[in-house]
């Protein structure tokens, strides 16, 4: 505080032309350090995205230089069968995985965080599903729920229960891929667990002198003082369901029989298209069917709305926060 | 300040997966056909296959018999490397010499876009006679008359049956028509007392192992276009294909069938249900004797052409295999078409070859050659592929849209979710029409 005050005070005691100097060198310097990441935002980021947004005019085959077609690509998405059955489990999944992921995430944080023993251990067992390829991740939970042969059928059947086909089920394997998803959610806990850890004992200790018991206590002072991180949850879950790509890849390969199956032989979206996601039908159409104006299309549409989608609720968040604030 | 922040941010989030979109292009154009090198020239060549283990190192050996003809030649030979990674290349203007491709799906887009440079100027030039291969396998290594690929051995499907299995029914042959096909199936099934399936006869399920459209479609003589370049699934013969398979589905019934179906192993693994004997027959490429011979060797098993819905179709079948190519930026396209032509047109290569992993032989002279090592079983696929009654695979250039659709709406025509077949079969023609008219090739 000491230092920033000194270093103002030595700028206005400076003369105009000095201080406009200092300010031109200080702004240089700071260019300087930022140019290398300006520049790789912009060539790695930037351009990407403003040339996608011109391929999705275009008809593109990923080797002839691009035709220009103006809206055809958009209009095609009205005439897609499967770009509706992509739109519908991509929103399933969003949707689904974003409030089960986040409700699961805080719950066991809020577990974790009231264990009197033995914390690091369930912590660090909680978190380390995370670390799994998804590729891993998939196949064991296909393995393990497979019908017949697998634990998870077998453990049904001993309660008498005969079990789904999750992922050889059109029905079932949606909540099949979002099982896997909150099995590896353990990122997204740590970051609830610090939250909760970091709420001020004094709020709870005055909870308490008036009355509020553990549920009214985590109901009026945990959730409220943790609501930032919640939302950044929200919008982290939201963003991960639009972009879900590779479970939904693995285990409709899985269940057609063909996960050891090479390259562009998978089959995808299986079965009954159910796992065919957003990603997944756009990576279908600009590489195994080479049509990537039509793909950059289905980007550039996917781009709108999950900047829409997470723009709309940090907005109600900040607000319902200013409210509360207020109130 | 902070809500400029913030809104950077979640542009930045929500951008992610657009950026995945976008690439660089290159240009096209291809001046007639490159010299080929001297005898002496020293030069190297870059080859990228989709082959791995074994048979990666069989395909090394056969790309290392060309330098019998250039001594001096260097070839390094990559696996593992799809289409993906192959138009990955071409678009990177790092393509490899010579490019593999392990599905002919892709033939269409190859072709007409230039990734693949065409082949037509080295063969007039060189005086190749394309004769040498049977018909089928150029089919599906040309577009509309551009020969942008040759053949590297091709795969051949047909039926196999466990002869125990059969027996135990009191059968004695394999099916010659689906309608035999059908009786067996349900004789060999055997189900417990719950009605559980234990074992099926015959798997009808779209999509799973071999059971692909394009592998079918022949046995039925169904045709995937009409005389005016159409999309044709709408005809009797798809529909009779489709209805074949729902009866067999209703003999299980569905609910039943993809229980049994959802716990079988992986298409390539020892699991695979009929190494398991879970299943009594199944249609699969050559391939599989090799498969078999090594993974379940307890298993007696018989092969024979698929049957088909008409006696007189009997011993059709489909085939596809790889396919070589001279990508578009290759460094050394002349030399790259002489290892090409050495691969494709050297008897004692593709038969040494062919021996190493199985496959079939994909010119007339090493089908016909006495080196071929050939048992009971190889020998179906072996007389199915001189016979000139294979049909290859469909060449659109879509890659393999048509295929998923059809196969699609196969799977729910199975699972009952098609009220009208005929209507259901048109719009998937319409679907098709739409997406080939809309690549504009």
């Amino acid at each position: 505080m000491v230092a920033t005050l000194e270093r103002v005070d030595a700028v206005r005691s400076a003369p105009a032309g000095g201080r406009s100097r200092s300010r031109a060198r200080h702004r240089l310097t700071v260019l300087a350090f930022l140019a290398p990441a300006i520049l790789g935002f912009a060539l790695f980021f930037g351009y990407p995205l403003v040339a996608t947004v011109w391929f999705s005019f275009t008809k593109y085959d990923l080797i002839n230089p691009p035709e220009w077609v103006g809206w055809e690509n958009y209009a095609y998405m009205f005439s897609d069968k499967l770009f509706r059955v992509a739109v519908y489990n991509t929103l399933w999944f969003v949707v689904v995985l974003t409030v089960a992921r986040v409700v699961f995430a805080l719950g066991v944080a809020s577990v974790i965080a009231r264990l009197k023993s033995g914390v690091g251990l369930v912590r660090t067992l909680c978190y380390l599903p995370s670390l799994a390829p998804p590729v891993a991740a998939t196949l064991v939970f296909f393995l393990v729920m497979r019908p017949n042969e697998g634990p998870l059928d077998s453990l049904l059947g001993w309660f008498g229960i005969e079990g789904p086909l999750w992922f050889a089920d059109p029905v079932w394997a949606k909540p099949g891929i979002a099982a896997v998803m909150l099995w590896v959610s353990g990122d997204l806990m740590i970051i609830i667990l610090a939250a909760v850890l970091d709420v001020p004992q004094e709020q709870y200790e005055a909870a308490s002198l008036d009355g509020a018991g553990p549920v009214r206590r985590w109901w009026h002072v945990t959730l409220p003082t943790i609501s930032p991180v919640l939302a950044f949850g929200v919008v982290n879950s939201i963003i991960l369901a639009l972009q879900l790509f590779t479970q939904a890849v693995v285990a409709g390969s899985a269940a057609s029989g063909s996960a050891d199956v090479t390259g562009s032989t998978k089959v995808l979206g299986f079965p009954e298209n159910s796992t065919l996601t957003f990603p997944v039908w756009l990576y279908t159409q600009g590489f195994r069917y080479f049509d990537m104006g039509y793909a950059a299309a289905m980007a550039t549409v996917l781009f709108v709305i999950s900047f829409a989608a997470t723009a709309l609720l940090v907005w109600r968040m900040r607000r319902a926060s200013h409210q509360e604030e207020g109130g | 300040m902070r809500r400029l922040h913030r809104a950077a941010l979640l542009f930045v989030a929500a951008a992610m997966p657009l950026t995945a979109c976008a690439a660089g292009s290159g240009g096209t154009g291809q001046a007639g056909p490159a010299a080929a090198p001297g005898q002496g020239d020293a030069f190297t060549l870059t080859v990228w296959s989709n082959y791995s283990g074994r048979e990666q190192d069989e395909v090394t050996k056969a790309l290392e018999s060309f330098k019998e003809k250039f001594p001096n030649a260097d070839i390094r030979h990559e696996g593992s490397q799809d289409d993906d990674k192959i138009t990955a290349g071409i678009r990177g203007g790092n393509p490899p010499d010579v490019a593999m491709s392990f599905t002919t799906d892709n033939i269409g887009q190859f072709c007409s876009s230039g990734s693949f440079q065409q082949l037509k100027p080295y063969v007039d030039r060189d005086g190749v006679d394309l004769g040498q291969i049977p018909d089928a396998v150029r089919s599906y290594t040309e577009y509309k008359g551009n020969r942008c690929a040759m053949p590297l051995l091709s795969d051949v499907y047909g039926l196999y049956y466990n002869k125990d299995m059969l027996a135990e029914a009191g059968l004695t042959a394999p099916p010659r028509t689906t309608a035999e096909l059908l009786d067996f199936a349900k004789r060999t099934t055997k189900k417990a007392a719950d009605g559980t399936i234990e074992v099926a006869g015959f798997l009808p399920t779209m999509l799973f192992y071999a059971n692909r459209p394009p592998i079918w479609a022949p046995n039925f003589g169904a045709k995937w276009e009409t005389p005016d370049g159409r999309s044709g699934l709408a005809s009797p013969e798809w529909a009779a294909m489709l209805e074949f398979q729902k009866e067999l589905v209703d003999f299980y019934g569905h609910e039943n069938l993809e229980r049994f179906r959802a716990g079988l192993g992986q298409e390539y693994s020892t699991d695979h249900a009929f190494h398991q004997k879970k299943i009594a027959m199944m249609i699969d490429g050559e391939y599989r004797t090799a498969f078999l011979r090594d993974q379940a060797p307890d298993v007696r098993f018989g092969t024979a052409p698929f049957p088909t819905i008409r006696p007189d179709l009997y011993g059709i079948g489909f085939t596809t295999g790889t396919i070589m190519g001279i990508p578009k930026g290759a460094k050394n396209p002349g030399a790259a078409w002489e290892l090409i032509k050495h691969l494709s047109f050297d008897t004692g290569t593709i038969v040494d070859l062919a021996n190493g992993i199985k496959n079939i032989p994909s010119t007339k002279a090493a089908l016909a050659d006495p080196r071929l090592e050939v048992d009971e079983n190889f020998r179906t696929f072996i007389d199915l592929a001189v016979s000139g009654k294979l049909q290859g695979n469909p060449v659109t250039p879509i890659g393999d849209a048509h295929i998923k659709a059809i196969g699609d709406f196969a799977t729910s025509w199975q699972a009952g979710k098609v009220p009208d077949l005929m209507a259901g079969l048109a719009e998937v023609d319409r679907q098709i029409d739409d997406q080939v008219a809309k690549s504009g090739k």
